[in-house]
């Protein structure tokens, strides 16, 4: 028998209450529950990192995480990225350095570089590298992506 | 006859760098990719796969799964529709219904560890994969064929008990081997007895993975008109409907295909896997059925590129001058005649001129997954084994490789291993900008102690691929233009295709908006793959803006009430000749204030462009790689990386270049640690990200590129494709920089750090 977990959550600065199943991740609470589809599913074993978020400041992917963990949490998604300012200076550089093909290991880029400049606004291009470890992409080499994370960072 | 271009020189929208018009949608997590379909009444369905590489299925029971609470439907191949035995054209490639049918549900025997054996649909995602594991199956074992040295044994276990071989034309009954297929030209054994230096080596690869990121997902509805609508993550909605008629047993009038934005697929994504048999979970419970694959799945059942053998003997005079060249290439075509072995010929002497040539190629049923395509699918295997003998003979000899290289260089002209002649191609001008390039004329520098550093050059090609595609435009009272196409956006397709549009029309890249649509609303447009889209699609873009312009003109002289061939365009202005018969000055006017004044002039105007192209510009491509060894872990790390290659004409620069920075390092992962490793029983054991070790951000360098612009004669802007050529020489690029720095020569891919201490211990 399914036991649904009551969670009070805070998801991209608006206050969140909803049900989920004891087993659901939060990958899945996001998408499924919540409707927030910008996460995105890559492995569900945590080496893709597609599905990056910010919990409480720290990046973490989110199919390893069970939803029931995230009640009283802040938690920060690529949908929270842009405010009604205009979008943040990493979403602007990948797109001036044309920083994603498919598409679908830039909201995990973001957030995990966003959680990077958040803590250390000039990192190395070593640095980045090394932080962007834990996300993986298939079609740009990696080569635009530190360049507009760099870029980021000397523009913020 | 095929049409030719003159090449023009003064852009104003081709060559720049206008952000992707998808862009925004992409760095919001607004983009809908095809796990976030979500439509009424949704269910979900999963798959209970064969733990066994080749397995006889004795029985399937169902019984335990049906009962569990939330289980609608189950299926096993006695569901799957009766296919035609015949091979159906799916643009580039073809395939045989019943196979592919066989594949995705196995029917009387597993061929390979993860073959489906049953299909369930149940009212959410968790049940139905827990239902998956109640399904019992009752195997025999049988022996599992994981190469073709072991699938072409004498006593080989017979995987495809129906398969016919075709030998040379002779059909085989009971064999492994599907297609056996011979290239020969001039006379090699001669030319052999005649040459002054020989090179001679085999060398060995296992599948490798395209790796895309996104899984394979798909959401169909089976409706009561027998009507089948699919929204799916394919590169080719109109290539995934042709299929799915053959296997649905449905007209393609009864499929609709809906392409979601695609999370990669180098070529990964032409095959269907789980959209017929969510369409027919979909036909049994009357709901919209999802599925979406594990990554374990991924890796186990869907499309890697061949592992094999390539053998290779090349020949040169004491002029240095290759006079003969011979190679015999087996395949891993997977569970299912199919393997590329066809590419494989057209490309491996591709980079040079050789008078006599002969090529054997063997296409091998093994207990693997069905290979599929993977970016410039077969080249790269031979570019490795070819690369690296053109290396070692040139040692041998003593000459200097790049010199040899444009001393043997193929041009206009030159007969390919196939023997098809080249158009105009950039190989001799890709290998002075290699030459002339700061990386090749820049010192290497100093390793740390215990490590060595060595430099390694190769050679890539690719043909291309033309074929059909479709483009609608319509012209808004505003002055902008909807582009309406059919091809997959798979890294910035939708701008170089709408750039070429507003270079006709002379208005700005970002006032075309592109759609992608689904097979109902636009005409027949082939996969985004074989590197044709910017080409092919844009080529039709182009024809379609032409065609725009000729019914403005038509409107242009109603309007001013002028004569028609008084009428010219340029840079989006129309002009209208001063009549000097009739008295009547000369008129101007923009493509924009036309627009606003057609809409009550003459309503809606728009065009139509369809190619059919049976032939693009051939891509070559050089790389430079730089590599460090450390001696006591065997490590290799790409300290420098250059990618050289001719792409025609650059329609947005950061985009080719990033097809050359995401090819290289797909080929260096290749080069180095990719791989499929197999247990003797049959089966991967490294299916999954972490155990596959693709390269992470830490393992690369910047990669640098180098454009080269040969223009093609074929397209109006001189477009090559560019997306598969720089995969084909990171192998030999880093096994020849190997080579420099250890003095060992590896012919076994990969060139991992075990496989290096091994022969540092060795030596």
């Amino acid at each position: 028998m399914t036991t649904n977990i009551h969670i009070t959550t805070k998801i991209n600065n608006q206050p969140y209450e909803f049900l989920a199943p004891s087993y659901m991740s939060l990958l899945d609470a996001l998408r499924e529950i919540v409707g927030l589809t910008g996460t995105k599913e890559g492995c569900l074993d945590g080496n893709c990192g597609a599905c990056t978020v910010n919990i409480d400041g720290r990046i973490v992917d989110s199919c390893l995480v069970l939803a029931a963990e995230i009640d009283g949490c802040d938690v920060q998604t690529v949908e929270g990225l842009a405010t009604s300012e205009g979008l943040h200076p990493l979403q602007k550089a990948f797109l001036e350095e044309a920083a994603l093909q498919c598409g679908i290991c830039t909201p995990g880029f973001l957030v995990a570089a966003k959680g990077l400049l958040d803590n250390e606004p000039n990192p190395s291009e070593h640095r980045i590298r090394h932080w962007l470890a834990g996300n993986l992409c298939r079609c740009t080499g990696y080569d635009k992506i530190v360049k507009a994370v760099q870029k980021a960072a000397s523009e913020s | 006859m095929v049409q030719t271009f003159k090449q023009q020189s003064n852009f104003k929208v081709i060559g720049t760098r206008p952000v992707r018009h998808d862009g925004f949608d992409k760095v919001t997590g607004r983009a809908i990719y095809a796990g976030d379909v979500k439509l009424p009444g949704l269910i979900w369905g999963a798959l209970a796969r064969s733990p066994h590489a080749h397995a006889k299925i004795k029985s399937i029971d169902t019984s335990v799964a049906e009962k569990i609470d939330g289980v609608l439907a189950i299926i096993t191949s006695k569901d799957m529709p009766e296919t035609e035995d015949k091979m159906i054209d799916l643009g580039e490639g073809d395939e045989n219904p019943r196979w592919t049918s066989n594949k995705l549900m196995a029917g009387d025997k597993a061929l390979y560890k993860g073959h489906p054996v049953a299909a369930i649909a149940a009212v959410d995602r968790y049940t139905a994969e827990q239902a998956a594991t109640k399904i019992k199956v009752e195997y025999e074992i049988l022996e599992a064929h994981n190469d073709v040295d072991s699938a072409l044994e004498k006593d080989a276990t017979i995987i495809l008990e129906t398969l016919v071989g075709d030998d040379l034309g002779e059909e085989v009954k009971n064999t492994n081997m599907a297609t056996h297929e011979k290239h020969d030209f001039g006379d090699v054994d001669k030319a052999f007895t005649e040459a002054a230096f020989i090179e001679e080596n085999t060398y060995t690869m296992q599948m490798v993975h395209q790796g895309y990121i996104e899984p394979h997902m798909a959401t169909a509805f089976w409706d009561e008109e027998d009507r089948v609508k699919i929204w799916t993550g394919t590169q080719g909605a109109f290539t995934a409907r042709t299929a799915l008629s053959g296997l649905l047993k449905l007209d393609v009038s009864r499929i609709k295909v809906t392409p979601c934005e695609i999370g990669g697929g180098f070529g990964g994504k032409i095959p269907v896997y789980l959209e017929p048999i969510a369409a027919l979970l979909s036909k049994k419970t009357g709901r919209p059925v999802k599925m979406v694959m594990e990554r374990t799945a991924v890796f186990e059942t869907t499309g890697p590129t061949p592992g094999g053998k390539v053998w290779v003997k090349i020949g040169a005079d004491k002029n240095g001058k290759l006079i003969a060249a011979e190679s015999k290439i087996w395949f891993e075509a997977g569970c299912n005649p199919g393997s590329m072995i066809g590419p494989a010929a057209q490309c491996i002497y591709a980079p040079y001129d050789i008078p006599n040539t002969r090529i054997d190629t063997y296409d091998v049923i093994v207990n693997k997954p069905k290979v599929a395509a993977y970016r410039a699918p077969g080249s790269p295997q031979v570019a490795f084994a070819m690369e690296s003998a053109v290396n070692d003979l040139c040692e041998k000899a003593g000459w200097d490789s790049m010199e040899f290289r444009m001393n043997n260089a193929s041009d206009q002209g030159t007969r390919r291993g196939d023997g098809v002649r080249f158009s105009v191609i950039g190989t001799k001008e890709v290998i002075n900008a290699t030459k002339n390039s700061e990386h090749w004329n820049s010192d290497i520098g100093q390793p740390e102690e215990g490590k060595v550093r060595g430099r390694g050059i190769s050679h890539g090609y690719w043909f291309n691929i033309g074929l059909k595609s479709s483009v609608n435009l319509n012209v808004n009272k505003d002055g902008t233009v909807t582009l309406i196409e059919g091809s997959t956006d798979i890294g910035g397709s939708r701008s170089s295709i709408s750039m070429q549009a507003a270079e006709v029309l002379g208005i700005p890249a970002e006032d075309v908006r592109p759609s992608i649509v689904d097979t109902d609303s636009v005409g027949y447009t082939d996969v985004t793959g074989g590197s044709r889209t910017t080409y092919a699609t844009g080529f039709a873009a182009w024809k379609a803006a032409n065609n725009l312009v000729s019914e403005l003109k038509n409107q242009v002289a109603l309007y001013f009430d002028r004569k028609l061939e008084d009428v010219s365009f340029d840079s989006g202005v129309f002009t209208v000749k001063t009549d000097t018969v009739n008295e009547k000055p000369e008129k101007t006017i923009s493509f924009k204030e036309l627009a606003e004044k057609l809409y009550d002039f003459c309503g809606p105007v728009n065009s139509v462009g369809s190619v059919d192209l049976e032939s693009a510009g051939d891509g070559f491509g050089m790389h430079i790689a730089d590599v460090e060894i450390d001696l006591s872990t065997g490590k290799t790390d790409v300290i420098r990386y250059t990618a050289v290659q001719d792409v025609g004409k650059a329609i947005h620069p950061s985009y080719v270049e990033g097809q050359m920075q995401g090819g290289s390092a797909q080929g260096i992962g290749w080069a180095l640690n990719e791989e499929y490793y197999m247990k003797e029983e049959g089966g991967m054991v490294n299916s999954s990200f972490l155990d596959y070790r693709m390269p992470t951000s830490l393992d690369l360098p910047n990669i640098e590129t180098i454009l080269v612009e040969v223009p093609t004669p074929l397209h109006p802007y001189g477009v090559r494709g560019v997306g598969e050529v720089p995969i084909c020489p990171p192998l030999a690029a880093i096994g020849n920089a190997l080579k420099d720095a250890l003095d060992i020569r590896f012919t076994d891919l990969p060139m991992n750090p075990a496989k290096i201490v091994k022969a540092l211990t060795k030596k």
